[in-house]
């Protein structure tokens, strides 16, 4: 055969395989609102960047007539391309094969660039898009899930690792992207569930309908499963390319640092929060003030909205925020916020990103429910994960802080390298009044007009311990500010501690309250 | 021995799945669930347990997005609960000073075209 013909060979193979499931398939699968498999990376990746591999995979499977059926790549897409001009690793369930059912070597091939991605230190990109497991491959396609799991732990803290659902994701399939770093989902689009719809009915006879039990908005904003949430698969597609702008490739790296901006002038940091400390604001506003650019970017926003995380820049460097958010249930700490903060924490120092911890909170939530729930070994997950990190840890008081929420937002007593308060700061064993009323008990019960008694009590306790002054005389802040200075002071200290070096005892891993 | 029995057996319930019975205890958590309900788009409930400081709405009342229908204090901060969309206040539920349990409809609202039509 001449070149010629071998060359024309490949140009027609390649064209079979890059029609996928067919014209119909395809039909239906933007029908659905969606877009295919290939058409997502393509938007995904910096232009003309992406080399696809493992193009003639084939199955093997032989029951069940699977002998006489061709799977196009076997459901999916694996490559390599770049983005922000760096390489990523991206796979991509295609639904219009075999509705992306998840076979052996649909398996063989995400693990492949699992590996290409773990051995050559850069980020995962995984799509899914899949009915399931391939019920005719039995066990191997079980095989398959489990070589994947086993990967994504493997890879968690050494390179990012981001699952964007954009369609159904079910059963075992699920568990991949809650092993992951980043879960994106897109309204109407996105559904994911252990046991789905039809099974609930028949074994508990509870009707719910898809959506209301997996889609897009349940995982954002109930279940937590979900830290991005966007209308259109072009708009987390942004997200994405926004979130990679903030994070390293590796644990080996620190973020790439951009240039300088100042925060925008609409955000007045000494207007923000009020000085009754019984007035809510948005922290959000008070975060804008601080970052370059006033650019933040939040995640889970939905979901635990009592606590905001999220990426902004100091000095063009990426920090992690965690914040109590006055707005939100008064920004308590309780099962869900907590789990947040702490997930997040070891997230910013998995990857050598500075932690900025802004407190205001009355402390942790009380109630029947959240004691039932677990707020205990909850909260002891915020301890835990800003105990153990070794990156820098900068706390701003800006006004409450009582009881174990003081200890737990990343207090001087868990080893915060810097703590500042604003004169606003109130740092007690809990608030004025209930404090007052433990304390002076038996004056106020004996005093003639004990509601006087107890507003002069509350007024006497105020006085003495609702200041930052009482922790500052014992070293325990490092300096009491105005707010207009903490960009400039967050920025000195940021710049200070980029050569920290601690250690700790040698262990293989602790024990945190998972 | 013998009165034990019977109470023993009638603990165990049986599930229907995939064609397969099982015979199972349920645990009382189970048990005593709630099953779910769609979430009612025009009712605001109370988050938490809390004083009612202030009710700034009336019955009839049309209302904007963000409008603040009640001043809610609650874990020592005095929280808004507003409005997440444009309406009519249909019921006011509660009255200042009045001590609200977690979940209660505090305000009931209706959209504007229901109200025109």
């Amino acid at each position: 055969m001449p070149l010629k013909r071998k060359i024309q060979e490949l140009q027609k193979r390649r064209e079979e395989v890059l029609a996928g499931g067919g014209e119909k398939a395809i039909e239906k699968q933007l029908a659905m609102g969606k877009l295919t498999a290939r058409e997502r990376i393509i938007s995904l990746v910096d232009k003309n960047s992406f080399s696809e591999y493992d193009l003639f995979v084939a199955h093997e499977a032989r029951d069940f007539d699977m002998d006489k059926k061709t799977l196009h790549g076997d459901g999916v897409i694996i490559g390599t391309g770049t983005m922000h001009g760096r390489p990523v690793a991206i796979f991509a369930q295609d639904f219009t094969v075999a509705g992306g059912s998840l076979g052996l070597m649909h398996s063989r091939k995400i693990t492949k660039i699992m590996d290409y991605a773990l051995k050559m230190r850069m980020p995962l990109i995984g799509i899914n898009d899949s009915g399931g497991a391939r019920i005719q491959e039995g066990v191997n396609s079980l095989a398959g899930y489990g070589e994947i799991f086993f990967r994504n732990t493997l890879s968690s803290g050494v390179i990012p690792q981001i699952s964007v659902i954009l369609g159904p994701c079910a059963g075992g399939a699920v568990y991949s992207p809650a092993l992951t770093d980043f879960v994106f989902v897109v309204d109407k689009i996105s559904k994911m569930f252990i046991t789905g719809p039809e099974v609930i009915k028949t074994v508990l006879g509870e009707e719910i309908s898809m959506e209301d039990l997996g889609g897009a908005r349940i995982h954002s904003e109930i279940t937590g499963n979900a830290h991005f949430f966007a209308k259109s698969e072009i708009e987390s597609f942004d997200q994405i390319k926004k979130l990679l702008s903030f994070i390293p490739w590796s644990n080996a790296e620190a973020p790439t640092p951009i240039k300088s901006k100042e925060p925008k002038k609409e955000y007045k940091i000494d207007q923000i929060v009020p000085g009754d400390p019984k007035l809510p604001y948005d922290v959000r506003d008070v975060i804008k003030s601080l970052v370059d650019d006033s650019d933040f970017f939040e995640i889970q926003e939905g979901w635990a909205a009592n606590m905001v995380i999220g990426f902004g820049r100091l000095g063009g460097k990426t920090v992690g925020f965690v914040c109590n958010q006055p707005l939100v249930l008064a920004g308590v700490l309780d099962v869900d916020s907590s789990d947040k903060a702490a997930r997040f924490i070891r997230y910013c120092d998995a990857f050598n990103i500075p932690i900025i911890t802004l407190v205001d909170l009355p402390g942790y939530l009380p109630g029947v429910d959240q004691e039932h729930a677990g707020v205990i070994r909850h909260g002891a997950k915020v301890l835990y994960a800003y105990s153990e990190a070794t990156v820098a840890k900068i706390t701003l008081i800006m006004r409450k802080a009582y009881g174990g929420g003081y200890i737990a937002m990343s207090s001087r007593h868990l080893r915060a390298d810097f703590v500042f308060a604003w004169p606003a700061a109130e740092i007690a064993v809990m608030g004025p009044e209930g404090a007052a009323n433990i304390i002076f008990r038996k004056e106020i019960s004996e005093a003639e007009d004990s509601e006087k008694m107890r507003r002069q009590k509350v007024k006497e306790y105020k006085e003495k311990f609702a200041n930052p002054y009482v922790a500052a005389s014992r070293g325990y802040i490092d300096a009491v500010i105005e707010p207009k200075e903490s960009r400039s002071l967050l920025l000195h200290a940021i710049n200070v501690a980029e050569n920290k070096s601690i250690g700790g005892p040698k262990k293989k891993h602790g024990i945190p309250p998972f | 021995m013998k009165e034990e029995t019977p109470e023993k057996k009638s603990r165990f319930k049986s599930i229907l799945i995939d064609g397969t019975k099982y015979k199972t205890n349920l645990t009382r958590k189970f048990e005593n669930r709630i099953s779910y309900v769609e979430p009612n788009a025009d009712a605001l409930t109370s988050f938490i347990p809390g004083n009612i400081l202030k009710v700034n709405v009336k019955s009839g009342q049309k209302v904007k997005k963000g409008d603040t229908a009640i001043v809610f204090e609650a874990m020592k901060m005095k929280n808004r609960i507003t409005f997440h969309r444009n309406g009519v206040v249909k019921t006011v539920s509660v009255k200042e000073g009045d001590i609200v349990a977690k979940g209660m409809v505090l305000v009931e609202m209706e959209s504007l075209k229901k109200t025109n039509q």
